[in-house]
């Protein structure tokens, strides 16, 4: 037990979780390929064509675990982000800050992959549903943090400033939430929605985790290898810089 | 009594100071001395609070002042390069909003008083922004009369001051020593300050 | 208010309450924007100039414009108050006041609330007494009308409490303006829905009770959180 609290802070510096990063990160790759080839496989050939919308449908196995992936890594964000700011560890921030991207990455790949659905379901582009909506806001709350990241130049002040933002923002998002959807079910023209998904065969279900489960592999490699990226950046006058990039 | 305990100072890439520590009795001052940009005006920025340190401590009263938060604040009084004032308001509304965001309550006659003692009677309802440079500072340094902050941390005290002033402005900080108080202040030139044990903290760059 | 010691040149030393710290903030402020008029009119010109758009670019056709009219006015309103959310602490940045207010005993989260108070005076009441001005521009009924300034009076303090937030993080940041608008305008939309749509619902006649109810409770949340995360923000701009 004594063992693994040492442990613990141990790697809580740079210092020395920059070499164990990089041992996983083969590792989340391959998970994340194995979970992909996976999903896809059930995905498109095994899950059931669906009665009312064919064959199309088959992209919510993209668009599903995309939304859902932009939502658990904001949470996640904001979570490294608030340890970084109470707790006043360097590392926690870098983890936060390299999360971001790829959720915003995901929030897009939502929006894009609803919009490539909604054009053969519904005739249009775009809907003006509660979940889309909501993802839109979401993509508008990462950028917001990155943008106010980017645009400091102090590293420990861009990273709490990040950190006030992505707290400030994770409480909202459950009121915006709620009152898009609120918006959308008051505002009645609204009959076409998301939500009229396919009932779902537990082929699809199963597809959907699968394809989560290759995003959530993904998503903690391409972090780990940003939080490689901004370590040596942050960290270059120091001297295991140097050895580590020999 | 002030007490600074290994502190260090991180600006970007530079470690401007480190291993930083003294101790300040009631009626001692403490000149901080250094070129420019060796990280005084950082230092002081420390000591209020404003900044944290990169390691250390800084204890008032043995307590320390993280755990002390108002308490701490009570008992000091900064005065920066800022004068802290408003251009648009007139000297007499900057001192008594000054107070009252200090928590001291200063009424009309009061404030005229204190404003004659810094020199500037018949200009009290003057917009700042009429009043000269060394007039403006003299608004700035008026914080000092209604303060009742044990210790000053001073940055820069005596620029812009001419000489009549700056002696006055000594004065005030020997009577501050004398009565106990503390001062903890950077200044470029040699200012002869007749009051309190002194101490020299030299930051080498 | 103030304590009126009897002085004798001995130096001031009662000290103010809590209120009385709160009202000198507020009453600085509002001396401050009383006197630099031309800081306070843009936003309120800004409002007018924005609705009176609309119609340009759509037509004027009113049936429409009564539609519209709700969601119109409320975005110009939320636009007119992020313009002037920059000047909320930059000023007082600039010259050292900020810095004496961090160290101020008085607590920060007192003297911030003080000045969003002075904020919502100077920029908010305003748009909330033209509003209804505005709004015989498009038509809208005396019922609506008054729905619109109900909203509007509890919406937009709630528009300065978040926007405070904003603008204390992105104190002296690059691109301070456009970036305090990506960041706040994710988190004015409950504000929007609710606002607007209390006056839609009056309109069609399904009772505005529900969003002003909801309205006012994230008013009360924002009260609560919104002053705490600007003087984390502000502690860490000063830094």
């Amino acid at each position: 037990m004594e063992n693994k609290i040492i442990h613990w802070f141990k790697y809580g510096s740079p210092q020395t979780f920059y070499p164990l990063a990089g041992k996983m990160i083969p590792w989340f790759w391959a998970l994340a390929a194995i979970f992909c080839i996976a999903g896809l496989w059930v995905g498109f050939f095994v899950a059931p064509t669906d009665a009312t919308q064919g064959e199309a449908y088959r992209i919510i196995f993209i668009h599903v675990p995309a939304s859902w992936m932009s939502m658990f890594l904001y949470i996640v964000m904001a979570f490294w982000a608030g340890i970084g700011l109470s707790l006043n560890t360097r590392l926690s921030s870098m983890m936060a800050s390299s999360i971001a991207p790829t959720g915003a990455l995901f929030a897009f790949l939502s929006l894009w992959t609803g919009s490539l659905w909604g054009k053969p379901m519904w005739g249009t582009w775009w809907v003006w549903d509660a979940r889309l909506t909501s993802e839109l806001i979401l993509l508008f709350l990462y950028l917001g943090f990155m943008a106010l990241q980017a645009a400091i130049d102090e590293p420990r002040r861009a990273d709490k400033s990040g950190a006030i933002l992505a707290l400030v923002g994770v409480v909202n998002v459950p009121i915006i939430y709620f009152s898009v959807k609120w918006w959308n079910t008051l505002h009645q023209g609204a009959s076409i929605s998301m939500n009229k998904a396919p009932t779902m065969a537990v082929t699809m279900l199963w597809g959907m985790l699968l394809m989560a489960l290759a995003f959530w592999m993904y998503s903690i490699a391409v972090a780990l290898q940003r939080a490689r990226a901004i370590m040596l950046e942050r960290e270059m006058h120091t001297d295991w810089v140097k050895y580590a990039v020999e | 009594m002030l007490t600074a305990i290994n502190l260090a100072c991180v600006r970007g890439d530079r470690r401007l100071f480190a291993n930083l520590g003294f101790t300040l009795e009631p009626g001692g001052r403490l000149h901080v001395t250094g070129e420019n940009g060796s990280g005084k005006t950082s230092l002081l920025r420390i000591l209020c609070g404003l900044s944290p340190s990169e390691t250390g401590e800084i204890r008032w009263q043995n307590e320390p002042v993280k755990h002390l938060g108002d308490e701490y604040r009570k008992s000091v009084l900064y005065l920066g390069h800022h004068n802290a004032i408003k251009e648009e308001l007139t000297a007499l509304e900057n001192l008594r909003t000054a107070a009252a965001l200090a928590g001291v309550a200063v009424d009309h006659a009061e404030g005229t008083e204190l404003l004659g003692k810094v020199g500037l009677s018949g200009r009290e309802d003057l917009p700042v922004r009429f009043l000269s440079q060394g007039q403006k500072r003299r608004v700035a340094l008026s914080r000092l009369l209604w303060s009742t902050a044990p210790l000053w941390v001073l940055d820069e005290p005596f620029v812009a001051l001419d000489t009549a002033a700056v002696a006055w402005l000594a004065d005030i900080i020997g009577t501050h020593l004398s009565h106990g108080g503390m001062a903890v202040l950077t200044s470029h030139q040699e200012v002869a300050i007749n009051s309190g044990i002194a101490q020299t903290l030299r930051i080498a760059s | 208010m103030k304590n009126t010691a009897a002085m004798n040149g001995a130096g001031p030393s009662e000290d103010i309450g809590t209120f009385g710290v709160l009202a000198a903030v507020v009453r600085r402020d509002l001396l401050l924007a009383l006197r630099r008029k031309s800081e306070v009119m843009t936003a309120l010109f800004f409002f007018v100039i924005v609705v009176s758009l609309f119609p340009l670019g759509i037509g004027p056709e009113m049936n429409l414009l009564r539609i519209i009219a709700p969601g119109v006015l409320w975005v110009a309103a939320l636009l007119a108050t992020m313009l002037s959310l920059n000047r909320l602490f930059a000023g007082d940045q600039a010259d050292g006041t900020l810095e004496q207010m961090v160290l101020s005993p008085a607590p920060l989260g007192l003297l911030v609330i003080g000045k969003i108070v002075a904020h919502w005076l100077v920029t908010g009441l305003p748009l909330v007494l033209i509003a209804p001005v505005l709004g015989l521009q498009y038509d809208l009924s005396g019922r609506a009308l008054a729905v619109l300034i109900l909203s509007l009076l509890v919406g937009t303090p709630l528009l300065s409490l978040i926007g405070a937030i904003g603008a204390a993080l992105t104190l002296g940041v690059r691109g301070g303006g456009v970036l305090l608008s990506l960041l706040t305008l994710p988190l004015y939309i409950p504000a929007l829905i609710f606002g607007a749509g209390a006056v839609e619902a009056d309109i069609s006649g399904l009772g505005a009770s529900g969003h002003l109810s909801l309205l006012a409770a994230l008013l009360a949340l924002a009260c609560f959180f919104a002053p705490w995360a600007t003087t984390a923000a502000l502690r860490i701009a000063l830094e």
